[in-house]
């Protein structure tokens, strides 16, 4: 009897072929571009600048981060950013930015580099996509808070808002306070660490990745089940929430885990469509 | 997409017309087809405010007719109040078809509405001691400066910024609405309601009118209906979010209170800020930051959650 990979591949479901303009563009070893950014520039951490943003619009905000940093700017300190929407976004390089105030909505997203500090708050989707670096906010988060995010570390030492993490691919989000409900929500990779208290359905639908809790937990969601803390993962709670000098009220030896059950998705079985064709 | 965007001063007044104008001119992004504005002046107790339309702003392009049907629409009106009753005190024209009238009363509320509105081409938009209702196509500037609403005095305040979804860019689908025909309380709403039909049904059955088909509308005739059964407030708003199916955050406002509920799923936005003299709201910090551009500590409110505060 053929194995189901083999029966599979002969009914023609694994026959495509990757072609076109982005396989050539991103997969080509000889072409130099494919392996730089091309709105990356070389910093100098120690070339300090700032500018305030009061009566400028999150266009020209994100246009003169971007100038600064075509000069060389490695620490730039953004003043009043009256909580506008998208600043601090697609920034690709390694950058100290400083924002003294609060960011709106989908602040900090797709970025790759740099180190965000934000004084105040920051509203819904902050460091969506975001790639690797740091976002530090001092106050609090809305919802949707580093949804899909790939890596680096999200922290928010207040509390955040609904789906926190949802769709998270990777890296860090730590919350000082509570989270609201549906955290975790579709996670794929990466660990989430809540402080305070997580609102219902945590970690609802999650195919993997790893979220722990510091207060009390209203409910888990569909496939959301407690995990078993290890010595290695108690080292890495003591470190990395010392790094940003945060510490649940419970004690980190205290912290519960919880994990993707992997009884509603799993990628190593075949999708019940295909089942039928190989059976 | 709509913004929403609530106030209230803790024991004492301002000009909440300029603060309201400047806080849903920041979400015009959010919705750019109307605007309208619910503002709590000082009450006077033995004195309504009503504010009332004799056509839609549409209907002024069908030519010169249509001065003659309005001013035949308002002379009825006025036939109408006499005879329930009702001493007119004031008659401000406020836009070619929407007129602001100061009357004393003892009758029946819903008795004296129902008449007008029989009226065909006449609707109310407000009636209360404190609450003075406002709402019209185009954005708060626009709207704020066609009714001289900066200098408006008071104690709080919600308002809305629309864009049409479900029903008509009209004034009839815009927010806030009254919660006829209780006097003094108005609602804005950002969302979507699921069993609107289902829930309009019951409350056509129970007696209620409905002027338009947006389902923002049965918010306010929920919480009217709930004030009819002598609930509070509050009660009747954490009635709301378990009765209420869709994904919502809305603003309720009495003659002394201002509210907040967001939906089981907290699927709407909602940035607050509080302090002991002031309580913000609205869809976008960015307004909240209108009116306190210094450093403040604003946070969302969680799924389900209910919030009731006194002027």
């Amino acid at each position: 009897m053929a194995s189901v990979t083999h029966k599979s591949h002969d009914m023609g479901l694994h026959t495509e072929q990757l072609t076109g303009r982005t396989q050539q563009r991103f997969f080509s070893a000889s072409e130099e571009e494919n392996y730089t950014y091309p709105w990356s520039f070389d910093v100098d951490f120690d070339n300090h600048a700032e500018f305030d943003a009061e009566s400028m619009s999150s266009s020209e905000v994100n246009r003169k981060i971007r100038e600064l940093m075509q000069q060389g700017f490695g620490s730039i300190t953004v003043k009043n950013p009256q909580a506008k929407h998208s600043l601090g976004v697609g920034i690709l390089n390694r950058l100290k930015l400083n924002f003294q105030g609060s960011l709106g909505y989908f602040g900090c997203g797709l970025n790759d580099g740099p180190n965000i500090h934000i004084s105040g708050r920051v509203g819904w989707s902050c460091a969506e996509n975001m790639m690797a670096g740091t976002v530090l906010i001092e106050q609090n988060a809305g919802s949707t808070f580093g949804a899909a995010m790939r890596g680096g570390d999200l922290v928010c030492r207040g509390d955040v808002g609904s789906r926190t993490g949802i769709d998270q691919k990777g890296g860090t989000i730590i919350i000082g306070g509570r989270s609201g409900a549906f955290s975790g929500f579709m996670m794929q990779r990466g660990r989430m660490v809540i402080c305070g208290d997580a609102g219902k359905n945590l970690g609802d639908s999650m195919y993997d990745g790893t979220i722990y809790v510091g207060g009390e937990v209203e409910d888990l969601g569909v496939d959301c089940v407690p995990g078993e803390m290890t010595d290695n993962e108690l080292k890495w709670l003591i470190n990395k929430l010392g790094m940003y000098d945060i510490e649940p009220s419970c004690g980190i030896a205290n912290m519960k885990k919880f994990v993707a059950g992997k009884q509603l998705w799993n990628y190593d079985n075949l999708e019940p469509a295909e089942k039928k064709l190989v059976l | 997409m709509c913004g929403i965007a609530g106030l209230i001063h803790r024991g004492n007044s301002s000009d909440i017309g300029a603060e309201m104008t400047s806080m849903l001119q920041s979400l015009k992004h959010r919705g750019p087809d109307s605007t309208g504005f619910a503002l709590y002046g000082n009450a006077t107790p033995d004195q309504y405010v009503m504010r009332f339309k004799a056509a839609e702003q549409e209907d002024m392009n069908n030519g010169f007719g249509m001065q003659k049907i309005i001013r035949k629409r308002k002379k009825q009106a006025d036939q109408r109040l006499t005879e329930l009753g009702a001493n007119i005190e004031v008659v401000d024209q406020a836009t070619d078809y929407s007129w602001r009238y100061v009357f004393r009363f003892n009758g029946n509320m819903r008795k004296l509405a129902d008449y007008m509105e029989d009226i065909d081409g006449i609707e109310i938009l407000s009636i209360g001691k404190a609450l003075e209702l406002i709402k019209d196509l185009g954005d708060a500037e626009t709207v704020s400066s066609q009714y001289s609403l900066g200098g408006f005095r008071g104690t709080h305040a919600i308002g809305h910024t629309r864009m049409a979804t479900e029903s008509d860019v009209d004034i009839r689908s815009a927010h806030p609405y009254w919660a006829y025909p209780f006097s003094d309380v108005s609602v804005v709403h950002n969302g979507q309601l699921t069993n609107y039909w289902t829930l309009r049904r019951e409350m056509e059955r129970r007696g209620h009118r409905f002027m338009s088909n947006c389902d923002s509308e049965l918010i306010a005739v929920f919480i009217a209906d709930r004030i009819a059964d002598n609930e509070d407030l509050e009660s009747a708003m954490v009635r709301s979010v378990d009765e209420l199916d869709g994904v919502f955050t809305y603003l309720v406002a009495t003659s002394d209170q201002l509210g907040m509920a967001k939906d089981v799923m907290a699927a709407k936005p909602m940035v607050l800020y509080e302090s002991d003299q002031f309580v913000g709201l609205a869809s976008e910090e960015v307004a909240i930051r209108s009116i306190f551009p210094n450093e403040i500590e604003t946070w969302d409110p969680y799924h389900g959650e209910v919030k009731v505060w006194q002027a």
